[in-house]
């Protein structure tokens, strides 16, 4: 440890993912920078349940279509269940998208940043987050990416309660578990 | 088995055992199986130097690796990050066995867990491109592709059937570069397995394609006449992270440096 206060947020590190069940991915031990600039770990994002996706800002067809079904997710939600959900956009391409590139995506895309965060990661945290969620994904000569467009819900803990590859149109299944994992906990 | 080779064989164990060193590859232009974009026939990379190791990581290394972190024992690992079967063919969580010698390839091993030891090494799981370049050797080529009969060869090598006991690692004879077992013993873990998007031709799909591979289409393999490799990406890109299977080892790399760091 060089410094006391690196001991201090491992502590916190490791009580949070002491606190998550063996099948969450948010144990993965990783660190995200987000489009305000905050560096979080993966474990402080349990709390909430949340749709989680991979992209990057200038993929130019299936990551608008992947921002388009995640809102119409979120569009088919009540009020309440809508309060509830959180979504995560990290991206694939952390040389590139800097916080302000994810800034100005959100903004273009019109992205409600008081539930949806953008965020990226070093490349290696980045390929194990990848490797939980079942993505594939391949950076390309040309700088950009070939991946798989998936959304995968989250419980508040980081289990995988769903997965759609199914772009577009939501798979009506996929959304069904959205409200049921942002139903109202007694 | 006489007692000479009881102590020869136990000689060589101990000579590979105590030195799973890593080996310098020299870095290069090299024609990859997968294309460098869509649509792309050229499918040549620059491929930086790097270092790999020898041999693939045995059970008796790995056992060690499991004293430093035991948050890696089966009975301890997050299912996240091994499945069920995740070393069980050892009698314990911390034991070798009839069934794991020491110097076997250690196999039932989660891309996860490989990737933790390798770490622990300073090192990381070798990259797609750093094994097809180091499987494309033999003992006198680095490339030997070209040559139908070694195409044959291998091809031969990896039809055979994989029942029985599972070989020590470092009994085949050393390819140009010094590595050893990268044909017939063991399928190998990569650092970006979950990077291998292939599919047959299917830039005719259309929009149903474009959807799975964010607006690239999918990646046609270029040369499918190498077999090996194609067998070897086709398991490496139906895996999933979590999963282990009965003949799937790994082995690690380093990026190359100067003075070989």
């Amino acid at each position: 440890m060089k410094n006391p206060f690196a001991l201090v947020m491992l502590l916190f590190a490791v009580a949070a993912s002491a606190a998550l069940p063996g099948d969450s991915v948010l144990q993965l031990e990783a660190r995200l920078v987000t489009h305000d600039e905050r560096t979080m770990t993966l474990a402080s994002r349990a709390g909430a349940p949340q749709l989680v996706s991979l992209f990057f800002t200038r993929c130019d067809y299936a990551c608008p279509l992947i921002i388009d079904t995640a809102k119409q997710i979120d569009r088919q939600l009540t009020g309440p269940q809508r309060s509830r959900l959180r979504v995560l956009l990290v991206s694939l391409d952390p040389q590139r998208d800097d916080p302000a590139a994810l800034r100005a995506l959100a903004a273009q895309r019109r992205l409600d940043l008081g539930r949806w965060t953008l965020a990226r990661m070093e490349p290696l945290p980045l390929r194990k987050l990848a490797a939980l969620l079942d993505v594939k994904y391949r950076r390309l000569e040309s700088g950009d990416f070939s991946h798989t467009a998936v959304l995968v819900l989250l419980d508040s803990a980081g289990r995988i309660l769903a997965r759609t590859e199914h772009m577009g149109i939501p798979e009506p299944a996929f959304v069904d578990a959205v409200r049921r994992a942002t139903a109202p906990t007694s | 088995m006489t007692l000479a080779t009881l102590a020869a064989g136990w000689l060589c164990a101990g000579v590979s055992h105590a030195a799973p060193g890593f080996v310098p590859v020299a870095g290069g232009r090299f024609t990859s199986v997968l294309p460098a974009g869509p649509g792309s026939d050229d499918s040549t990379i620059e491929l930086p130097a790097f270092h790999i190791m020898v041999t693939p990581v045995t059970n008796g290394e790995f056992l060690a690796f499991l004293g430093e972190h035991p948050e890696w024992r089966r009975d301890r690992v997050p299912r996240v990050f091994a499945e069920q079967t995740y070393l069980d063919h050892w009698p314990s969580a911390v034991s070798l066995g009839a069934k794991a010698a020491a110097d076997q390839p250690v196999t039932r091993v989660s891309w996860f867990a490989a990737q933790a030891y390798c770490e622990a090494q300073q090192a990381r799981l070798p990259t797609w491109h750093e094994y097809e370049h180091v499987l494309a050797a033999d003992a006198t080529r680095i490339d030997a592709r070209q040559d139908a009969a070694w195409r044959e060869r291998m091809l031969s090598w990896y039809s055979r059937p994989s029942g029985g006991t599972l070989p020590a690692v470092g009994r085949s004879t050393p390819n140009i570069h010094g590595i050893r077992d990268l044909h017939g013993l063991v399928w190998e873990w990569a650092l970006d397995f979950n990077a291998l998007l292939v599919s047959a031709d299917n830039r005719n799909q259309g929009d149903a394609q474009l959807l799975k591979f964010c607006g690239e289409g999918a990646l046609a393999v270029t040369d499918r006449d190498n077999y090996p490799v194609l067998m070897r990406l086709a398991m490496l890109s139906a895996l999933q992270a979590g999963h282990t299977t009965r003949s799937l080892g790994f082995r690690c790399a380093r990026d190359g440096g100067r003075n070989g760091e």
